[in-house]
C-alpha cells in the first residue's frame, strides 16, 4: 500500500522527520465506492488527507442538456442510488415549479411516504456499512434484513428495488395499492422495536462508544465554511433540515423533530441518523393516517414540456443532506443547463481539514460517519 | 449508563449555533462597493429599474409582482427580492466580476454558507455566467449572486479564502467551463481525467 517514501532529515540531527504517502483506495472497502484518498502520514497520524475524486464521473450534467425533461427522469435515480426517491423529487419539483403544475395532494402524500421509506433504507445501508468499517459484521445483516422489507414494499408499487423513477411531472407513475398501505403500516409497527434492538445491540455497546465518542469533532463553523449539510451539520448542533427550513411538498403538515446533537463528533452524527429513522417512521405514520383520496396525477400535463425561460432551483432534504437542482431553461424542449448540487461533495470537502492530526483508524471512522455515496460526488 | 445520551435529543432553537453572527455591524466600506451608497439607507425596492450589474439574460421581466421584503437590503450590493415560489430562492444580485469576493465576505458575515458555484455558457451572447448559491443554516434564506464575464477570457477571483469549500466547486467549474478562478491554489482537473484539456459543458464542445 505504501507507494512513496520521502525522508527529510531534520535540522537537529536527532530522529529524522519522516512522512510517507499512503494510498487509500480507489478500491478500499472503507471508501464505499471508488474514492481515493491520498494520505500523507507521520507514522500512524494523518498529516494531510487529500481526497481524489472523479473515478466514476458520468457527466450527468451534460446528459441533462441533450435529452428532454422527461427523458432525464431516470438519471435522477442514479446520482445517489440510495436516495433515488428524494433525488427524483427534486427534479420533478423544479420542473413543476417552472411549469407551474399543481400536484394533487394524494400524490404529494405518497411522495412523502416513499421518500421517507427511502431515507430509512438509506440510513440502514449506512448503519450496516459503517459498522462493517469499524469491524462489526453482524449489524449489517440486521440492517439488510429490515431494509429488505422496504425494498419489497417499494418494488411492489414501482417495479424497481433501487432506481425507482416513480414520480412524474404533476404526480406519480401509478397509485399505491392496498397491499402497499397495509405493508407500510405493518413495517412501521415492526420497525420501532427493531430500532430499540439496534440501540441495545450496537448504540449502547461500549466498544462502539469508545470508537466514536470524541472522535473527529466537526464544528458548526467548519460545516458552514464548507457548506456541509444533512446529518453532518445536525451532528454539529445546527437544526438545518430543508424539510423544516425551506419547506417543500406537504412536509409542513407533519409533526416531526429535527434531531441535533451539539457534540460534533462521530457519535453525534451516528445518533442523528439513528434518531432520524424514528422521525421518518413518525412522518410515515401520520401520512398514512391523513392520506387523502383523489387522483395521483395532475390533469393536462403536456407530454413534451417547454419551460418558460429563466432559472429555477428546488432543494430537498436527501438522506445525506441538501440536494438542489438548479435549472436554466431557454424555452426549448431540452434544458439549457442542469446543475446538481449534491450533499456528499460538500460533506467530503471538509474531510481534509477535519482529519488533520488524527490517527488513521479514527480518520476512517470519520470518513464512515460522513456517509458518502461516491456517485453522488462524482455525478 | 446511556440515559444522558438518550436525553441529548433536543432541537436547538435557531441562533444557538455559533455559525451565525446575525448583526452586520461594522461592515467596512471596501473597494468595489457602489460609491456614495449608504448601506443602511438603501430602500428595499424590488423594482429598481436599470441595474448596474450585467444583463440577466432570459430572466429579465420575470420577476414582477408586489413588493417583497428584501432581507439583504442593507448590504451595499444590488440584492433584489424574488418570488421564492417561482424561483426557489429569496434574493439575488447581479454584480461585477470584481465584486464576487466582496459579496462572499458580506454574506459570510451574515452567517450564510456557500451552497455551490457553477457556470452557464451563453454562447450567443459571447459571455459566461458564474452563479454562486448561498444558503443560511438558521434563517431559511437562499441568496444567489451572479456575474458575467467575457467568453474569450473567462476569469473571476476565487472565493476560497472566504469559503474554503469553494475550492472544489471552483475546480469543478474550471473543469466543465474553463473558467479560471484567479488566486485558486490548484485548478487541476477535479472530476475529469487528469490530462483533460477540454471543457465539456461549453456549448461549442463536440464530443
Amino acid at each position: 500500500m505504501i507507494v512513496q517514501e520521502t525522508i527529510s532529515p531534520s535540522s537537529t540531527g536527532s530522529a529524522p522527520k519522516e512522512t510517507f504517502v499512503l494510498n487509500l483506495g480507489p478500491q478500499h472497502p472503507a471508501t464505499h465506492g471508488v474514492l481515493r484518498v491520498k494520505m500523507t502520514m507521520d507514522g500512524e497520524y494523518v498529516v494531510r488527507a487529500e481526497p481524489v475524486c472523479g473515478y466514476i464521473h458520468r457527466m450527468q450534467e451534460k446528459m441533462g442538456e441533450n435529452r428532454t425533461y422527461a427523458q432525464y427522469l431516470p438519471n435522477t435515480s442514479r446520482i445517489d442510488y440510495l436516495s433515488a426517491m428524494t433525488y427524483t423529487h427534486a427534479w420533478v419539483g423544479v420542473v413543476e415549479r417552472a411549469a407551474r403544475i399543481e400536484v394533487p395532494p394524494r400524490a404529494e402524500y405518497i411522495r412523502v411516504i416513499t421518500s421517507e421509506l427511502n431515507r430509512i433504507a438509506s440510513h440502514q445501508v449506512w448503519w450496516g456499512a459503517f459498522l462493517l468499517d469499524l469491524g462489526g459484521f453482524t449489524p449489517l445483516l440486521y440492517a439488510f434484513d429490515d431494509r429488505e422489507k422496504i425494498l419489497d414494499l417499494l418494488e411492489g408499487i414501482t417495479g424497481a428495488r433501487l432506481t425507482y423513477c416513480y414520480y412524474r411531472f404533476g404526480g406519480l407513475c401509478n397509485d399505491v395499492d392496498e397491499a402497499f398501505l397495509e405493508g407500510t403500516r405493518r413495517f412501521v409497527l415492526e420497525m420501532r422495536p427493531r430500532l430499540k434492538m439496534y440501540r441495545d445491540l450496537v448504540t449502547d455497546n461500549v466498544i462502539l462508544r469508545k470508537r466514536l465518542i470524541g472522535i473527529g469533532p466537526i464544528s458548526a463553523e467548519l460545516c458552514r465554511k464548507y457548506g456541509a449539510t444533512g446529518p453532518v451539520l445536525r451532528g454539529s448542533g445546527v437544526a438545518y433540515d430543508v424539510r423544516k427550513v425551506e419547506p417543500y411538498s406537504v412536509y409542513p403538515e407533519f409533526d416531526f423533530e429535527v434531531p441535533t446533537f451539539p457534540e460534533g463528533d462521530s457519535m453525534a452524527r451516528y445518533l442523528v441518523r439513528m434518531e432520524e429513522m424514528a422521525q421518518s417512521l413518525r412522518i410515515i405514520e401520520q401520512a398514512l393516517d391523513k392520506l387523502p383520496g383523489g387522483p395521483v396525477m395532475a390533469e393536462k400535463v403536456p407530454r413534451v414540456l417547454k419551460l418558460p425561460a429563466g432559472d429555477y432551483c428546488y432543494a430537498v432534504e436527501a438522506a445525506r443532506g441538501r440536494f438542489m437542482v438548479r435549472l436554466v431553461s431557454d424555452n426549448k424542449e431540452i434544458p439549457y443547463r442542469v446543475k446538481l448540487r449534491t450533499p456528499c461533495l460538500s460533506n467530503l470537502s471538509l474531510f481534509e481539514e477535519a482529519s488533520r492530526g488524527m490517527l488513521l483508524s479514527d480518520a476512517l471512522a470519520v470518513l464512515g460517519s460522513l456517509d458518502l455515496v461516491i456517485p453522488d460526488i462524482d455525478r | 449508563m446511556n440515559e444522558p445520551e438518550a436525553k441529548r435529543i433536543a432541537t436547538l432553537p435557531p441562533g444557538t449555533a455559533k455559525a451565525a453572527p446575525a448583526t452586520p455591524a461594522g461592515l467596512p466600506a471596501e473597494a468595489g462597493a457602489p460609491a456614495g451608497t449608504n448601506p443602511l439607507a438603501r430602500p428595499p425596492l424590488p423594482d429598481k429599474g436599470p441595474d448596474k450589474g450585467p444583463d440577466k439574460g432570459p430572466d429579465k421581466g420575470l420577476d414582477k409582482g408586489p413588493a417583497r421584503p428584501n432581507p439583504l437590503a442593507h448590504l451595499p450590493l444590488p440584492f433584489q427580492a424574488v418570488d421564492y415560489g417561482l424561483k426557489g430562492y429569496h434574493v439575488e444580485a447581479a454584480v461585477q466580476p470584481e465584486q464576487v469576493v466582496l459579496a462572499a465576505q458580506h454574506l459570510d458575515r451574515e452567517g450564510f454558507s456557500l451552497d455551490t458555484i457553477t457556470g452557464v455558457d451563453w454562447l450567443a451572447e459571447g459571455q459566461m455566467e458564474v452563479v454562486y448559491d448561498y444558503f443560511h443554516p438558521t434563517r431559511g434564506l437562499r441568496a444567489v449572486v451572479r456575474t458575467r464575464i467575457p467568453r474569450e477570457n473567462p476569469e473571476v477571483p476565487s472565493l476560497w479564502r472566504v469559503f474554503p469549500g469553494a475550492n472544489w466547486h471552483e475546480r469543478e467549474t474550471h473543469d466543465f467551463f474553463g473558467i479560471r478562478f484567479s488566486g485558486h491554489p490548484d485548478l487541476s482537473p477535479f472530476l475529469l481525467p487528469e490530462d483533460a484539456d477540454y471543457h465539456p459543458l461549453r456549448k461549442d464542445y463536440a464530443a
